[in-house]
C-alpha cells in the first residue's frame, strides 16, 4: 500500500532520490531510548492501582505494626468486613437503577435527533446541535441551583420517590444525566449516520417505508457499531458521575450510587486505609472489567468522538 | 451539509429531487416529535436553569418558601463577591493554577505520549493501555487511592521519606498533592484524543516527507503537527472547560476548603451546606458560566468548521 501511495508523490516532488527512509517506525537508538522511557512511565502509572490492590490484601494489624513498606500479612478479611458491613451491595444495586435507564434512554433520544439531523438538511440543523453540543460542555455547576430548587419542589407520589419530591428521587438523577449526556452522543451519533448513503433512505421512500420505519429498522441496525462504542463509554461516564448524584440525593444517603456512597462511608467506616483500599478497588472493578472487556469499543467511542465521523 | 443539493443524484424521478420534499403529514408528525422530545430535556434541565442563574443572581434568596421571598437587589451580589468574600479571589487562583498546570503538565504529555505510541513500537498497546487505565476510574476514585499516598499516617511518601506532611490537609501543599492526583488521570486522556486524531495523519505523506530527505522533526512539524491542528484547539477547551469544572476530587478530600477552594465547590457550598444563600450562589454560578460560554463558542466554532468540509 505505501509503495503505490508514494511514488505518485515522489514524481510530483520531482523524482528526487530516497536519501532516509524513516516511515512508521523509530530508528533504533531512538527506539531503545523510548522504549525504556516508555516502560518506566508505564510501571509509574499502574503503580497506584498495583498499591491499592496490594494494600487490600493485608491486614491492618500487621500493616500498623511493620509499617506499609513490609510484605507480608496476607488476608482477605479486608473484602469481607468491607461487603458484609457496609452495605456495599446495596449502593452497587443503586448505581445499576441510575446507569442502566439513563444510558438506554440517552442512546435513544440522542438517536432519535440525530437520526432528523443526518436523514434531513433543516435550515435550523446547525442549531440544533449547537443547542446540543453547548450543553454536553455546561459546567454542571452552573446550573446547580435552578435544578435543585425546581427539583425540591416538583412532588412526586411515594411510591415513585420517598422524599415526595423529584429532588433525592432516582428520577431527576437519571433525567438530569440523560439531558447532559445526549449532547456527545447525538453529535457522534449524526456524524456517523451521515456517512450511510443517501440513497438508501430514497428507495426505501419508494417502498412506501414511514420516517418511524427508515429510522427503526433501517438506520438503527447500521449505526449498532457507535451504540455500542457509546453505550460502553457511557456506562462508565455515568456510573463515575459524582456532582449530580452528591448535591441531587444528598438527604438521602442510602440512595446514593456507589461513587458518592464511598466518600459517605469513608470516616464513619473506612476507618483504616486497608478497607479504603479493598473498597476502592471494588468499586473500580465493574469499569476496569467493562474497560478491559470492551477496550475496542471505549477507544472507538472516543475516536469518533474526537474526529469526523 | 449546509449545501444539500450542490451534489447532484441519480435522477430516480421526482421523488429524489431533494432531501426535503414535503413528508405526508403522519411522518411530519413523528419528526417534530423525534426532535422535540429530546430537545425538550435538554431545555428544560440546561438551558431553563441557565437562564434562571442569571435570574436569580440578581436576588437574594434562602430558597425556602416561594418566588415572592425573592428580594431584587442588582448587582450587590457580584459586588460582594469580588470585594468581601474571601474564598473567591483564592479560588480564581487555585483555578488558573489548575488550567496551567494541567496544560503544561499532563496534557503535553500526553501529547508527547500519542506521538511516540503512534509510531509502531514493541509492546505500544500495553503502555497505551497502562496510560488510559486510570481514565475508566472517577476522579473521587482517584482520590481516594491517591490518598494511600498522601495520608500523614498511614501513607507511602511518608513512610518511605519519613516525613510528616498531610498532603492532603496542609494547604501550602494540599493543591499540588489533588493536581499530581489529576495529571495521573487526565494524561491518559489527551493522550488518547490524539492518538486518535494521529490516525487520521495519511501514512503516505509522512512517509513521502521521508523519502523527500525530512528529517524526523521535520517530519513531525511540517506534516504531522499541521494535520494535528484541529485536535489541539479542541484539546484546549477541553483543558480549560475540566478546570474550570473541577469539583469532585476536592470535594472528596475537604469539600473545596483550606487551600483547594475552586469556583465549582463554592457555588455548591453555597446550596447544600448550613447556608443556602441562592442568590450568591447563583452569582458564582453565572460566572463560571460566563467563562465556560466563551470556550463553548470557541469549540462550537471549529466543531461546524470540520462539519462543513
Amino acid at each position: 500500500m505505501s509503495a503505490t501511495a508514494t511514488a505518485p508523490d515522489r514524481l510530483r516532488a520531482g523524482g528526487k532520490p530516497p536519501r532516509r527512509a524513516e516511515g512508521g517506525a523509530l530508528s533504533r537508538p531512538r527506539g531503545t531510548i523510548a522504549t525504556v522511557i516508555m516502560a518506566v512511565l508505564a510501571l509509574v502509572w499502574l503503580f497506584p492501582l498495583i498499591w491499592a490492590v496490594l494494600n487490600s490484601f493485608r491486614s491492618y494489624a500487621y500493616t500498623q505494626q511493620n509499617g506499609y513498606l513490609s510484605f507480608g500479612g496476607w488476608t482477605l478479611d479486608n473484602y469481607r468486613t468491607v461487603w458484609q458491613d457496609s452495605g456495599l451491595g446495596k449502593y452497587f444495586l443503586n448505581s445499576l437503577i441510575i446507569t442502566v435507564p439513563a444510558v438506554i434512554l440517552t442512546l435513544f433520544l440522542s438517536s432519535l435527533v440525530a437520526f432528523v439531523l443526518a436523514r434531513f438538511s433543516y435550515r435550523f440543523n446547525l442549531t440544533l446541535l449547537a443547542v446540543f453540543l453547548a450543553a454536553n460542555l455546561m459546567p454542571p455547576q452552573a446550573l446547580l441551583i435552578p435544578v435543585y430548587r425546581m427539583f425540591r419542589s416538583i412532588p412526586l407520589p411515594l411510591f415513585m420517590s420517598e422524599s415526595g419530591t423529584v429532588l433525592g428521587s432516582y428520577w431527576g438523577l437519571i433525567a438530569i444525566n440523560v439531558a447532559f449526556q445526549m449532547g456527545f452522543c447525538t453529535f457522534v451519533l449524526s456524524n456517523y449516520m451521515k456517512t450511510l448513503p443517501h440513497e438508501i433512505y430514497e428507495q426505501a421512500q419508494l417502498d412506501g417505508a414511514s420516517v418511524w420505519r427508515q429510522y427503526w429498522q433501517l438506520t438503527m441496525p447500521l449505526v449498532r457499531p457507535a451504540l455500542a462504542a457509546l453505550g460502553t463509554l457511557e456506562v462508565t461516564w455515568i456510573y463515575n458521575e459524582f456532582f449530580w448524584a452528591t448535591v441531587l440525593l444528598g438527604g438521602q444517603g442510602d440512595k446514593f450510587p456507589i461513587t458518592s456512597a464511598l466518600n459517605n462511608l469513608r470516616g464513619q467506616f473506612f476507618v483504616d486505609y486497608n478497607l479504603l483500599s479493598a473498597g476502592s478497588v471494588l468499586v473500580a472493578l465493574p469499569v476496569l472489567v467493562v474497560f478491559f472487556v470492551l477496550q475496542k469499543q471505549f477507544v472507538a467511542g472516543l475516536t469518533l468522538g474526537s474526529t469526523k465521523g | 451539509m449546509a449545501a444539500p443539493s450542490a451534489k447532484t443524484k441519480p435522477p430516480l424521478g421526482t421523488a429524489a429531487k431533494s432531501r426535503n420534499r414535503r413528508l405526508p403529514p403522519r411522518d411530519r408528525a413523528v419528526v417534530i416529535a423525534m426532535v422535540a422530545v429530546p430537545t425538550l430535556f435538554v431545555v428544560v434541565l440546561v438551558w431553563v436553569p441557565a437562564i434562571l442563574s442569571m435570574v436569580l443572581s440578581f436576588g437574594a434568596w434562602n430558597g425556602i418558601g416561594d418566588l415572592d421571598q425573592i428580594t431584587w437587589i442588582g448587582t450587590k451580589n457580584y459586588e460582594d463577591i469580588v470585594q468581601i468574600y474571601p474564598p473567591f479571589w483564592p479560588a480564581i487562583q487555585h483555578n488558573l493554577i489548575w488550567l496551567l498546570f494541567l496544560f503544561l503538565g499532563p496534557t503535553l504529555l500526553g501529547m508527547l505520549l500519542a506521538v511516540i505510541l503512534d509510531r509502531n513500537m514493541r509492546g505500544g498497546r500495553f503502555y497505551q493501555t497502562a496510560f488510559y487505565m486510570p481514565v475508566v476510574l472517577s476522579l473521587a476514585l482517584v482520590g481516594f487511592i491517591w490518598q494511600l499516598f498522601y495520608s500523614r499516617d498511614q501513607g507511602l511518601i511518608n513512610q518511605v521519606f519519613n516525613s510528616e506532611v498531610d498532603w492532603y490537609g496542609d494547604s501550602s501543599v494540599n493543591l499540588w498533592a489533588v493536581l499530581v492526583a489529576t495529571a495521573w488521570r487526565h494524561t491518559g486522556y489527551v493522550m488518547l484524543i490524539y492518538l486518535a486524531g494521529l490516525k487520521g495523519v495519511d501514512s503516505s505523506l509522512r512517509e513521502a516527507a521521508a523519502m523527500d530527505g525530512a528529517s524526523e522533526r521535520q517530519t513531525f512539524f511540517r506534516v504531522v503537527f499541521p494535520v494535528m491542528r484541529p485536535i489541539n484547539m479542541i484539546v484546549l477547551v477541553i483543558v480549560v472547560i475540566e478546570s474550570l469544572r473541577a469539583f469532585d476530587l476536592v470535594w472528596v478530600v475537604n469539600r473545596g476548603t483550606n487551600g483547594l477552594e475552586l469556583i465549582g465547590a463554592l457555588v455548591a457550598q453555597n446550596v447544600v451546606g448550613e447556608a443556602s444563600r441562592y442568590g450568591f450562589g447563583s452569582a458564582l454560578a453565572v460566572i463560571m458560566m460566563l467563562i465556560s460560554t466563551v470556550f463553548i463558542a470557541i469549540y462550537l466554532r471549529i466543531v461546524f468548521k470540520e462539519e462543513r468540509r
